[in-house]
């Protein structure tokens, strides 16, 4: 399956390890991604914070691209893919912004594709028969906690994917690859990432909030699906705190991509706690 | 606008009777239904660090405290995480109406005591306009550098270049001119002033 893939800044930067584990299970599960040409940033946070036509309007440029390939499009980060979901909805309802936008780029919009996130696309297009079908390393004995995040389930009428209290898929996806999913408090609380820069003490005292109860839940580490969630509670807790993955690199690990290179750039080091598993080969 | 004496304390506040009116027609959104139940407050993550909780803001808006509302630190430090949206029973989206304050804020050349924040937002975006795609050590950077506090995070900035999660040299996008004509056509933001 085709679908058109926009990796937002993030992963060609601070999150490289979401966009190569990424690139590395959507071809071994058979999905061919092919990236937005010469996407933009999407403009989250400071777009719409400081402008609101400015900040549809730098989403709308990699919609209007991506419409163009003529593919559903999938994006990975949380923050990108909600901000689409707004712009697509704005560029629909307002006929001013879409007819500038069209003059601008020289190519009509009918917003006549699906936008996705990654999640969504492994989870409900996949499926977890067909992963589970190519699991050869179960990442047994992992206790992990699933961390969703903010935009990525709520709300729910602009995302239209999974619980927005209560999501399952990434508990479900856990389970799948043979590791253990526990229950917690703090799985769609927000870890403040729009503020990661400006104010660290607010970041600081969230990010720590969170791991706290990953820890308190018996958890060993910690699964997300968010660039921004990932480097917060990775960078922002300190010493002694919980790896945090990516679960395209748990789902990597699983399949049996040899995945060093994604691992080796966590900030929290999450090779003891795998190779003291047997999930990766030690040196 | 009017000046009212608050019987209680003697205060004297300012009120702008069309205030709510006007909030409502930029971001789109109905406020007036709004209750007071609390749930924005509640669920608010950022609520501790707040001056003023979600809801109190919303009263803020009815009430035509157009001054207090403009100069909180509250619409600033909204992480957008839609917690609040999400849970209203009257759903009145709140995220959608901090931003609008904020954007009035802006044109109004008013400064919060979150003036960082704003800071923050205008090299992000100048950023963006000169590279297509955000590169962190020049936002890093010369964030840092411009609220005098060039030592934050040095660290962990250096310990992410370790690991290879900072590009030295940041990567342009080819048709940036887009971005430009873009820039130049929403840039100056076409809303009104009050």
């Amino acid at each position: 399956m085709k679908l058109s893939y926009f990796p937002g800044c993030s992963l060609d930067g601070t999150a490289k390890e979401y966009g190569s584990s990424t690139s590395a299970i959507c071809q071994a599960l058979g999905l061919e991604l092919i990236e937005v040409p010469d996407w933009n940033c999407c403009g989250a946070s400071s777009g719409h914070s400081t402008n609101y036509l400015l900040g549809q309007a730098l989403a709308a440029r990699n919609l209007i691209l991506a419409e163009k390939q003529g593919l559903d499009m999938v994006v990975a980060c949380a923050a990108c893919f909600s901000r689409f979901k707004k712009t697509n909805i704005a560029l629909k309802e307002n006929a001013e912004l879409r007819g500038k936008m069209e003059e601008i780029m020289g190519i009509p919009y009918k917003g006549s594709f699906q936008i996705r996130h990654l999640l969504d696309v492994i989870y409900n297009t996949v499926g977890l028969e067909t992963i589970k079908k190519e699991v050869t390393n179960p990442l047994k004995d992992l206790r992990l906690v699933p961390y969703y995040g903010c935009v990525i389930v709520r709300p729910h009428e602009l995302t239209q994917f999974d619980d927005e209290e209560q999501p399952q898929v990434i508990d479900n996806l856990i389970e799948a690859i043979g590791a253990e999913s526990l229950p917690w408090s703090d799985k769609t609380e927000c870890c403040g990432a729009s503020l990661a820069l400006t104010r660290v003490d607010i970041v600081k005292k969230l990010a720590r909030g969170i791991v706290e109860m990953a820890k308190e839940a018996g958890a060993q580490a910690i699964a997300t699906a968010c660039p921004l969630c990932q480097a917060n509670l990775d960078m922002r807790y300190g010493e002694d705190g919980l790896p945090v993955f990516y679960f395209t690199e748990l789902l990597g690990l699983a399949l049996g991509i040899e995945g060093k290179n994604w691992l080796e750039r966590h900030i929290t080091d999450p090779l003891p706690l795998l190779t003291s598993l047997n999930l990766v080969k030690g040196e | 606008m009017k000046v009212i004496t608050i019987a209680k304390t003697g205060d004297e506040e300012t009120v702008e009777p069309g205030f709510a009116e006007l909030v409502q027609q930029i971001s789109g959104k109905e406020l007036r239904q709004c209750y007071h139940c609390l749930k924005c407050s509640a669920g608010c993550p950022i609520n501790f660090a707040m001056d003023w909780a979600p809801n109190q803001i919303i009263r803020m808006v009815q009430l035509g405290l157009q001054e207090r509302v403009l100069s909180s630190s509250t619409i600033w430090l909204c992480a957008s995480c839609e917690t609040c949206s999400t849970r209203c029973p009257n759903e009145v989206d709140l995220p959608t109406i901090m931003d609008t304050l904020k954007e009035m804020a802006i044109q109004n050349g008013i400064r919060s005591q979150q003036a960082g924040i704003q800071t923050f937002h205008r090299v992000f975006l100048n950023c963006l306009r000169e590279y297509g795609r955000m590169h962190e050590v020049s936002l890093l950077a010369l964030y840092k550098l411009l609220t005098l506090n060039p030592f934050e995070d040095m660290g962990l900035g250096i310990k992410m270049f370790r690991k290879g999660k900072l590009n030295l040299l940041p990567s342009r996008i080819e048709n940036v001119h887009e971005l430009e004509t873009i820039f130049r056509t929403f840039g100056e933001s076409k809303r009104s002033k009050i």
